[in-house]
């Protein structure tokens, strides 16, 4: 069990820099996500932490001591790659003993090592196989096996869910969060996936090009947002993200003017989470929509509609659709989860808005016919 | 529309398309081993006339060539020494080697090591012969002169030697490409996952590299056995099979016999006994190295 501390570590290719100064403390039995679109540094920052790149500038810390020029092999970390990496030619026994080879654990310990570490992700019946006779679900746990045979630290995932189908990624999901928290492994795992990084994390690093954007835990990350990108990465289907203006107490988004809950003037970006926004089957309110798109997704129903924000996307709890296409509904939402961004696309704290003072007012700019007056 | 159901019988067109490939092999592959087997049965010498059938060829190679059996050493010496010290040994060692440097120095080693291949048979025998020029100008007695130590005359003293050698540069870039390629395709985690498993270098050289390396060097054996025993020109070039007959391996002992001493027939005959050795050995090889395995799904997972 180790405490991560990273003390302005950079890492470069050549005149490419991956990772920017990036200053991070990881608790010991922390599970940790870093989360992050391809090419944010993230599986770049892991491979930092195993030893298998160098840091360009700045210290790596175990447990408050540097590991910058610690091989990759005594930094008894343990990984799980995307691609499993299992040794072809060696069957699963051998492939979870592996480890043990390079450590003077005697034969008998070592089998019983392997049988605990194979029990353990529940590969105990496929001992004698070899990886290519394995489906990828139990690849993946030979190779979590594998990782957890040697007693590390620090375990590392990258992106080990990517290459599993979905219902076996919903229950490893559950089993590498549960086996962690067990074993109190401070653990992180580097994923594109939101959903991995929320369900399975205590905290979430979401990165963007190279640069740490938010570290939080996954509700802080979803409500509030540090900027525009996290506010964008996080929650899915995505948050609607509307450009206007803000002038002191009101401000223009779309066609519409919203009175705010704070004086503000300048570029802003307006930011509405699809599930905040509530329909009604009457179109006498405030504001209206026409439903352009229906998706059922299940228990929830993802709706299209053309608003005078433009087009606006909106979540509704519910079996079945409450409304048909072409059919016009009123629309409100919930001021308290409004964000507002600036034109850096930094988060404005402290300012929302609201629908309902501004019903009547004449909206102070050239009035563009809307989508849905232009249908009608 | 189309309501015709499709003809089943067409017997006509699949022996259409395959013609070319059974003319080319006929011609080429059949042909020449059926007329290879006969005249091996004939008394046919340099004037090409046939005057009796006969199995008095067959005997002699069996039992009277009293030259066959140190033919016979010398081929397996010979095969065995350059198949595996240079044309898998050397060739493993150079794909190692010039992939664990930086790739522009790697391509620069591994394009010096096909240059032999890239240059003609007679060019490269004759550079050789000058390499071991029993003068002191020759290559090796000018380099061994500086070192202060007597004149050397490989081509004389250890024609074996010799050819072993020259044979063997030529044939390490075969495994060298091919090698390069496999150890290429193994993932760069596998490497990483090594590393991290507490590997160090020779521990992932052992681990990772040469278990990849097993399938094509099956390959490589077979497909280089068979090609050194069945080819003959550097010795005929650099030694001429000599002194007398002390570096004429099977191939060349064939050639000789036939074009030298003008037995057509024996030659035949004798060529007839190679292409049994040669398959034997190479179902031998098949069976024991399990060749079945390489030929079954790929052992490296590509994702």
């Amino acid at each position: 069990m180790a405490k991560i501390t990273l003390d302005k570590v950079t890492k470069s290719w050549g005149q490419t820099e991956v990772l920017r100064p990036m200053d991070l403390t990881i608790d010991d039995g922390e599970f940790v996500a870093i989360l992050g679109p391809s090419g944010c540094g993230k599986s770049t920052t892991l491979f930092l932490l195993a030893g298998l790149y160098a840091p360009t500038s700045g210290q790596i810390l175990f447990d408050d001591h540097t590991v910058n020029r610690v091989d990759a092999r005594d930094r008894n970390v343990g990984i799980v790659f995307q691609s499993y990496a299992l040794y072809p030619h060696l069957t699963v026994q051998q492939n979870i003993a592996f480890p043990l080879r390079f450590k003077d654990v005697p034969k008998d310990e070592a089998d019983r090592r392997v049988r605990e570490a194979a029990a353990l992700v529940q590969v105990d019946k496929l001992l004698e196989r070899r990886p290519g006779q394995l489906s990828g679900g139990q690849q993946q746990r030979v190779a979590l096996a594998r990782a957890l045979v040697k007693e590390p630290n620090i375990l590392l995932l990258d992106e080990p869910l990517s290459n599993l189908d979905a219902t076996l990624r919903i229950a490893m999901r559950a089993e590498i969060k549960a086996l962690q928290s067990r074993l109190g492994i401070t653990t992180l795992i580097v994923t594109h996936d939101q959903i991995e990084a929320t369900t399975m994390a205590d905290r979430i690093i979401c990165m963007n090009n190279g640069n740490i954007a938010q570290i939080g835990t996954p509700d802080e990350l979803y409500r509030s947002p540090h900027d525009i990108f996290v506010a964008g990465f996080i929650g899915s289907p995505p948050i609607n993200l509307i450009k206007g203006e803000a002038r002191g107490d009101t401000a223009l988004v779309g066609e519409r003017v919203l009175s705010l809950s704070a004086i503000y003037r300048g570029a802003v970006t307006f930011g509405l989470r699809p599930e905040d926004i509530a329909l009604i089957a009457s179109a006498d309110t405030a504001m209206t929509g026409k439903v352009s798109l229906i998706e059922p997704m299940g228990r929830e129903i993802f709706y299209t509609l053309q608003t005078p924000f433009g087009r606006l996307h909106a979540l509704e709890t519910g079996e079945t659709a409450r409304f048909v296409i072409g059919e016009t509904v009123g629309l409100t939402f919930n001021a308290q989860r409004t964000l507002f961004f600036d034109a850096e696309g930094n988060r404005l704290p402290g300012l929302n808005a609201d629908i309902t003072t501004t019903i009547h007012e004449p909206v102070p700019s050239v009035r563009h016919p809307s989508h849905a007056e232009v249908a009608q | 529309m189309i309501s015709q159901p499709p003809r089943r019988h067409r017997p006509a067109r699949p022996l259409l398309y395959l013609m070319p490939a059974i003319i080319v092999l006929s011609v080429f592959f059949i042909a020449p081993i059926l007329i290879d087997i006969v005249i091996a049965f004939t008394n046919m010498g340099v004037n090409l006339k046939v005057e009796k059938f006969t199995f008095d060829n067959v005997l002699r190679m069996l039992g009277r060539d009293s030259r066959l059996p140190m033919v016979l050493m010398t081929t397996f010496i010979y095969v065995t020494a350059t198949l595996f010290l240079f044309n898998i040994g050397l060739g493993a060692i150079l794909a190692v080697t010039t992939t664990a440097v930086p790739e522009r120095l790697g391509a620069f080693f591994r394009g010096l090591w096909l240059l032999p291949r890239m240059s003609p048979a007679v060019l490269y025998g004759v550079l050789w012969i000058w390499v071991a020029d029993p003068t002191p100008y020759g290559l090796i007695n000018q380099i061994g002169g500086a070192l202060g130590l007597p004149l050397l005359n490989l081509r004389n003293d250890q024609p074996l030697l010799l050819i072993v050698i020259a044979n063997g540069m030529v044939g390490a870039s075969f495994a060298m490409v091919i090698m390069t390629s496999t150890i290429r395709s193994i993932p760069a985690h596998l490497f990483s996952a090594a590393r991290i498993d507490g590997a160090g270098e020779w521990s992932v050289l052992r681990h990772v590299v040469l278990p990849a390396l097993l399938p094509p060097l099956r390959f490589i054996t077979i497909y280089q056995a068979l090609s050194l025993m069945t080819t003959y020109e550097y010795i005929l070039l650099i030694t001429r099979g000599g002194p007398v007959y002390d570096s004429t391996t099977y191939a060349l002992y064939v050639y000789r016999r036939a074009f030298e001493s003008g037995a057509y027939a024996y030659g035949a005959a004798l060529a007839l006994g190679l292409m049994v050795i040669g398959v034997a050995v190479t179902l031998l090889q098949w069976r024991m190295a399990g060749m079945k395995q390489s030929f079954a799904a790929p052992k490296i997972e590509v994702l």
